[in-house]
Order: C-alpha cells, then structure tokens, then sequence
C-alpha cells in the first residue's frame, strides 16, 4: 500500500472515530441509526453513478430489496447473521443478472434509465399485490402493502437471543458504513476502480483498448446493488417492518437528490448529501407550514441549476483555493455532460 | 514468406440500399506498413470499422493471425493485440495523460509493468511535460498523439489507425510519421489517410478504394503515377 | 358476440389512454430531447384546474377542454422561462431538475388541496350491451385520442408552423441557421406539451379519484410509451401505445389488472432490450 493511501486510511478511521463519538451527543441515536443507513445507500449509487457513470433510478430497488430478503429469511431461519449475508448477496445477484441484461444489449444512458425505473415499479406493484395469506414464502407471509412486520432483528452472530438495538445498533450500522467506506475506497484505487473510471469517461475507447465494457459495468453495478441491499438490510432492523414504500419512485428520487446536492465523483459526498437531507427531512416533518416534498423538489432545482458539482467538491475547491493550492481537478460532473452533449 | 496477419475475405457491408463496402479481399504481411486512401465516401472507414468490429460485415470474413474474427466485439479483438485508432480522437477527457496510458498498459501487464511501460511510452512520445495534464485541457495534437500512446503501449502486433495526422500541425505529423515508422519494428501497420503530403511521406504500398471496392494495390510512386488512380482521388486535373 | 364487443372496447380504450397520457411527452422529447419527470404532475394540475373551474360553475367540457390546458400549458412556459431554458442539450440534467420540479408541484398541491382525494362524476351515462354495462365515458377517451393524433398529425404535415417544427426536430442548428429561433421554437412546444399534458390530466380526472400525488401513476407509462416508441413522434406513440395498451388488456382479462400493469412493465423491459432506440427505429422508419 502507498503512503498516500495508508494516509487515507488514517484519516478515515480518525475521523468517523471523533464522529462516531460526538454525534450521539448532538442528535439522537435512533436518528443518527437511520441517517448512517441513508449515507451507505447514498454511496451505494454514489459509487455506481459517480465513478461508473451507471444512472439507475431504481436504487430504491436494490435498498428494498435487501430490506424483504431479510424479513424474510430471518423470519425461516430465525437469526440474523446469514439473513444478512442473504441480503447482500441475493441482491448483488438479482443485479448481476439485471445489469447483464441491460449492458450486455447496449443500453446506455435514458433507455438505462427506463428500465431501472421500470423494474422498480414493478417490484412496487407486485409486493403491493401479495397481500393474501397465498402469498408466503417458508414461514413469512409477504403481507402486500402492509409489509412485514415481526421478524427477528439484528443478534449477536451465534447467539439468537442477544437482540442489538437501540445504542448497540447505531454503533454496527456506524461501524459498517466505515468499513464499505473503506472498501468502496480501496476499490476505487484499484485496477478495477480505475478502469470503471474510465469506462464512465470513454466506453468506446476502453473497449477499443481490449476492456470487456460490458462485463465491468454490470460487476459495478451489482457490487453498488449489494452495499444498496446491506442498507436495505439494516434499515429493515431499524424499522422492524419493511413496507413496499421502500421501493418507491419517491425513495429513488430522494437517493438521486442526495447524490446531486453532497456530489457525484467523489466518495463523501453521497453520504453528506444523504445524512444531511434525511436530516433536514426529520426537522421539517416537525413542522406543518410548508410541505417538506416541496423543499426536497426546491433543493434538487437549485442545485442542478445553480450548483450542479455538488456541495463535497465545491466546498473541496473552495478549501484547495484558500490554501492557494491550484484546482487540479475537473468539475465533476463534466461527465455527464459531455455523454449528452 | 512472412506471416499473413490481416486478412478479409469477400468483405462486403450494406448500409440499405448503400453497398459501403464492396466484396473487399484485402492481406497484410506481419511488419507492413499499408496505407488505404481513396476519396471521400470510398468506403475506408467502413472497411476499417468492419476489421475493427465497430460494424458487423453484411458479408465476408475477416481473419487475424488464421483465426477468423468476423463479427467479434472490439473489446475482443483489440484483446488480440491488436491497437485501435478511430477517427476522431478517443480518450478519457478527465483523466491525465499518464492516467490513460496506463489504463491502455493494464489490460495487458500487471500494475507495476503498466505503470513502467506507460512512463516509457510518455517519454518516447515526449509527453512528459504534460503527463499530469487532463486531456480535456490539451490541443487537438497533443491528444491525437496521447491517443496513438495508448495504442503503441499495448505493445500490439497490428495496429490499425484512422486518419492520424487529421488536424495536425507540420511539427505534429514529422513527430508521428517517426512514431509510426517505430512501430513497424514489431508491428504491421494500417493506416486509413486523407493526406497525401503525409501518405507521400511514409506510405511504401498503398490500397486505393474506390465505390466501396479496391481500385488497386501497389507501391506509392506508381499509385500515384497511375492515370485511373488520379482521376478517381485526385480530380480530373491533377 | 357481446362480449367480444366489450373487450374491444376495453383494448381500444387502453391504448387510447396511453397515447393521451403520453401525447404531451411525446411531444416535449419529439422536439427538443427534452424527458419531463414532472409530466404526470402536469397532469394532476390538469386534473385540479378542471375539478376547480366545474365547482366555481363551470361547464364541465369547457373546464376539461379549454381551461385545464390553458393553465397547465401557461404553467408549462413559466417553468421553460425559468428551469428548462438553461438545461437545453443536457438530458440528464432536465430529467433530474424536472424530476425536482414533480416534488415541487406534489408539495404545492398538497398544501393548496391538502392530501384527500377529490373528483367529479363522469358527465356521460354508461349503457348496456347485451348483458355487460359498458362506461360511455371510455368512448369519449377513445374518440378525444383519435382526434388529437389526427390533429397532431395536420399540424405537422399540414401547417407551416409544424414544418418548421419538425425541420427543428431533424436539425435545430440548421433551423436556427435558417433565420428561426430555437428558442421560441422550444418555448412554444413546450407549452404545447404541457397543454397536452393539461389536457390528459383533465380527461382523465373523472375517471380516477385525485390526489397531489396521482401525478406518479401516469408518469412511468409515459415515459416508458415515449422511450420505446422511439424517434418517430406519431408512429412510435401509436405503435408503442398500442403495444402496450394491448399486452395489458390481454393480462388484464386473463388474470387481473394488477398483473396487466405488471405485463406492460415486463413488455417494456423486453422491447427495450430487442429494440434498444425504440420501436420505430426499426419499423415505420423515416415516418413522422
């Protein structure tokens, strides 16, 4: 490893410390648990937009996803460590299958869009649909749009009956983003980060260069499915029911807002953007003078108009500015421009 | 008898009623160095994107090495060791120069060989200057010739090229001709070309298309000598 | 006999509902490339101008066809002047800040109508066939469908105005080259589109109970009937309509219309991925 990556390490490890410490005196952990679990789905689509350049609007999908794979394992199986495992990697799987689909038929950019979208909602209506007592799968009855409720959560692997909730919980699910952090981080350095890099910059050319284009992307893609489905997973612990509002338009429009406002192209942002709007989101749901959907909307306006990089790589230049070192960096998202150009 | 390492048989494309690419029969031996020139719509650039597996032939067979590649995705063939350069300058605008490189080197050597060869090939092709430049901040030579890096690093065995020396400078071109002619050593070459200054300057044999089909096929001097050959390119007056 | 008839009607009446919901966004992405997620909200302001003009005393058919698309396409044009303008050429982005637009109008309704259902009845009696009721209003949604492709259809053809409309979708440049200002060009489409779009949403509101939200239901069928329609505006929106309007129908009878909505989803998954730009860049090629 370089210095400059066991640098990065550092950093990172200090700083979610000091956060991980300061936070649950600021705000409350039962918030914070959720915020954490907002921040991984944001880098989830983060990763595969940012640095793929892979548009899903159906990340919502993948988080809803893991949340019923979950239930419903944990339900037959009756703890919560393969339940997990189940989670991320059954997701991961439907995406593989999924992503395949689309990149190896060439689709690319609106038409990418449509189908993802589209396989969102008709995991929407058919979840929706399962409300009769037919609809079960082992011991868990999918419940329609009641959901399910009452399923075993989170417990200490090997040991059914130590529940982790509460504290305990936000602490994992904080822990966990870390780690993704961590990996998503050391992928992003790796060969495999790189050439992802640069198939979001040139798919013509990378495959010009003897790079299977096709083959990479839909890997992407399902390693940004897998972290959307441990969120899913840790979400369903949190709330201790999932509900197919999870797949919602609505919760992948807010995943995409939360990506546009903290940035794309870089790894922070996604989470900033997600924490910080689910938050605003939690404060304006206590008052009733003006509808929070309305600001949510007003956000994602301003900033595609007036500050389409982002706030992470804004408030990076800005610093980078102010200590007279030159922005080395392009606006990130120059990409997505020229794809449409 | 050198080894053949480009062959196409019967190579025909129709676009509708559009016949782009003529029963086209085309071999080139290993270390060649082949110009194809023609006048506009003669169908060079559709028989470089069938050879190149950007268009899928309507008919015919294309052979690299003996082994047939008709149909083949690019990823597949460029995988062969075969460098790419389209037509219009092809890279990754947000990243750097060495960047880039480096990505052409990895497909083919380790992370450690990759970087080595892409600081070889940066300064072979003097770019150190601008190793850390974004390409999307370069001038149109600078990136044609960071394009032709990220062919010459792959260290391919058939390298096909599209207009090179379009848009660029004298300087420019002198600096190519010497690149291209190093990569004859160890590879043959084609190369698609509107310039006749250049062709002049680095061509030996020379392909001329016309209508899709090849006109004919011989050594520069007499191509260019040749009654037929300067009507159907070079205009009725030359 | 009759229920053949029935079926008809209902297979009929499915791809006549499309082609309305999806007209306005066929339109605005036909002409300028432009994708606008707000367009089912459009639709729900249709729906509410109309109910609001008929409790103010308005006759029913003057609110649905001329008030709702007035106020929808002028909301339309603000929205262009102020978002849609700056955007041009960037689709991504404008699907993203239309998307940012839908929340917007969603929040708006919701604070002006609060969150409750609201309707009108139909204002055509239903009458029987045979031993099956059939729902009189369906034949106006067929009639009112067949009318605005045929419209669409002179306006492009026969107008000047649509000549230089299509001359605009085949090549903006060329058009602004030719004295024409893309600009104004756009301005107008778009509020035709969203006069559409008014329109849809206020033919349609009878038939469902409105709510700030309803904008949703429609949005991804249009999209989806534009995207697989295809470059040709008319042809890829009747053809794809009608694709779809008839695997639903089929799906619809055969199991339930859960399932129906679930068989157009999976039908445009799979005529996405045979046909990547759509149905008409491989049939009906060149066609408007």
């Amino acid at each position: 490893m370089t210095r400059s990556a066991t640098r990065d390490v550092i950093m990172t490890l200090v700083v979610s410390a000091i956060l991980i410490a300061v936070m649950p005196m600021l705000v409350g952990t039962y918030t914070l648990t959720v915020l954490v679990i907002y921040g991984m789905l944001g880098l989830s689509l983060g990763l595969i937009w940012g640095f793929g350049g892979i548009l899903c609007f159906g990340q919502a999908a993948f988080f809803g996803l893991g949340a019923y794979i979950y239930a419903i394992s944990a339900i037959n199986i009756g703890e919560s460590t393969l339940p997990m495992i189940l989670a991320v990697a059954l997701t991961a799987g439907f995406a593989l299958l999924l992503g395949a689909m689309m990149f190896y038929g060439r689709l690319t950019d609106v038409y990418l869009g449509v189908i993802t979208l589209v396989v969102t909602l008709i995991l929407f209506k058919f979840i929706n649909t399962t409300a009769g007592p037919q609809y079960k799968i082992g011991d868990a009855r999918l419940g329609g749009f009641n959901g399910i409720p009452g399923f075993q959560t989170l417990n200490v692997p090997g040991d059914p009956g130590a529940y982790i909730w509460g504290d305990a919980l936000f602490y994992v699910c904080a822990v966990a983003l870390v780690i993704v952090f961590l990996l998503v981080t050391w992928l992003l350095r790796s060969s495999f980060g790189r050439i992802a890099v640069g198939i979001r910059e040139n798919e013509t050319r990378m495959a010009l260069m003897g790079y299977d284009v096709a083959a990479r992307k839909t890997v992407l893609f399902a390693i940004g499915a897998g972290i959307a489905g441990l969120a899913g997973a840790f979400f369903a612990n949190w709330a201790e029911i999932v509900t197919p509002t999870l797949f919602s338009l609505g919760q992948s429009a807010e995943i995409i807002i939360w990506c546009i406002v903290g940035g794309l192209g870089t790894r922070l942002g996604p989470i900033v953007g997600a924490a910080g709007l689910a938050y605003l989101k939690f404060m304006l749901g206590q008052q009733s003078m003006i509808d929070n959907t309305l600001i949510m909307g007003l956000v994602l306006v301003i900033f595609v108009l007036f500050l389409p990089r982002g706030l992470v790589p804004a408030i990076g230049s800005l610093w980078q500015a102010s200590v007279g070192r030159t922005a080395r960096r392009r606006p990130a998202r120059r990409m997505r421009r020229a794809r449409h150009g | 008898m050198a080894e053949t390492v480009l062959e196409t048989a019967g190579l025909t494309m129709r676009f509708g009623g559009v016949t782009a690419s003529d029963n086209v029969d085309f071999k080139l031996q290993s270390r060649e160095l082949r110009c194809l020139i023609g006048p506009n719509g003669a169908g060079k650039s559709t028989f470089f994107k069938c050879v190149t597996g950007l268009l899928t032939p309507s008919e015919g067979h294309v052979f690299m090495r003996g082994q047939e590649v008709t149909g083949w995705h690019p990823h597949q063939i460029a995988s062969l060791g075969v460098g790419i350069k389209t037509q219009t300058p092809n890279v990754m605008d947000a990243l750097s120069v060495h960047e880039n490189i480096w990505l052409a080197a990895r497909r083919f050597f380790d992370v450690a060989e990759a970087r080595a060869r892409a600081d070889d090939v940066i300064e072979r092709l003097a770019l150190g200057p601008i190793a850390r430049t974004d390409l999307g901040q370069l001038a149109h030579g600078e990136r044609q010739r960071v394009e032709l890096g990220l062919v010459a690093v792959a260290d391919p065995w058939l390298v096909l090229l599209d207009e090179p020396a379009a848009g660029m400078s004298a300087t420019d071109v002198d600096r190519m001709t010497t690149i291209i002619h190093e990569m004859t050593r160890s590879a043959a070459v084609v190369i698609v070309e509107h310039d006749m200054q250049f062709i002049r300057s680095i061509a030996e044999t020379v392909t001329v298309f016309h209508q899709g089909a090849v006109l004919m096929e011989d050594h520069v001097d007499r191509v260019m000598a040749d009654e037929t050959v300067r009507r159907v390119y070079l205009g009725k007056n030359a | 006999m009759d229920i053949s008839f029935v079926i008809l009607v209902e297979m009929l009446y499915a791809i006549a509902s499309l082609v309305l919901i999806s007209a306005g966004l066929a339109v605005v992405f036909g002409m300028m490339k432009v994708i606008n997620l707000a367009h089912g909200e459009f639709m729900m302001m249709g729906g509410y101008a109309t109910i609001t003009a008929v409790g103010l005393g308005v006759n029913v058919f003057v609110a649905m066809l001329v008030i709702a698309p007035l106020i929808v396409g002028l909301i339309g044009l603000v929205v262009e002047r102020l978002v849609i303008r700056h955007l041009y050429g960037r689709l991504i982005d404008t699907m993203l800040a239309t998307w940012g637009l839908s929340l917007m109008f969603i929040g708006l309704a919701t604070m002006i109508f609060g969150n409750t259902t609201t309707g009108i009845s139909t204002p055509i009696q239903g009458f029987s066939v045979g031993d099956y009721q059939v729902n009189g209003y369906n034949f106006f949604i067929i009639v009112m469908a067949i009318l605005l492709v045929v419209l669409l259809y002179a306006v492009f053809k026969g107008t000047r105005a649509g000549l230089i409309a299509r001359g605009t979708m085949q090549r903006s440049d060329m058009a602004a080259a030719l004295g024409y200002s893309p600009d104004r060009i756009y301005m107008a489409t778009f509020f035709c589109g969203s006069a559409l779009s008014g329109l849809a949403g206020a033919i349609l509101a009878p038939l469902v109970g409105l709510v700030p939200t309803s904008g949703g239901a429609y949005i991804a069928k249009a999209f989806i009937t534009v995207i697989a329609g295809g470059p040709s505006l008319i042809a890829g929106l009747v053809s794809s309509a009608a694709s779809f309007g008839f695997v639903s129908q089929v799906f619809t009878f055969a199991i339930s219309p859960v399932i129906g909505e679930v068989a157009l989803l999976v039908a445009a998954v799979i005529l996405l991925r045979a046909m990547p730009q759509g149905i008409t860049s491989r049939f009906f090629k060149g066609k408007l």
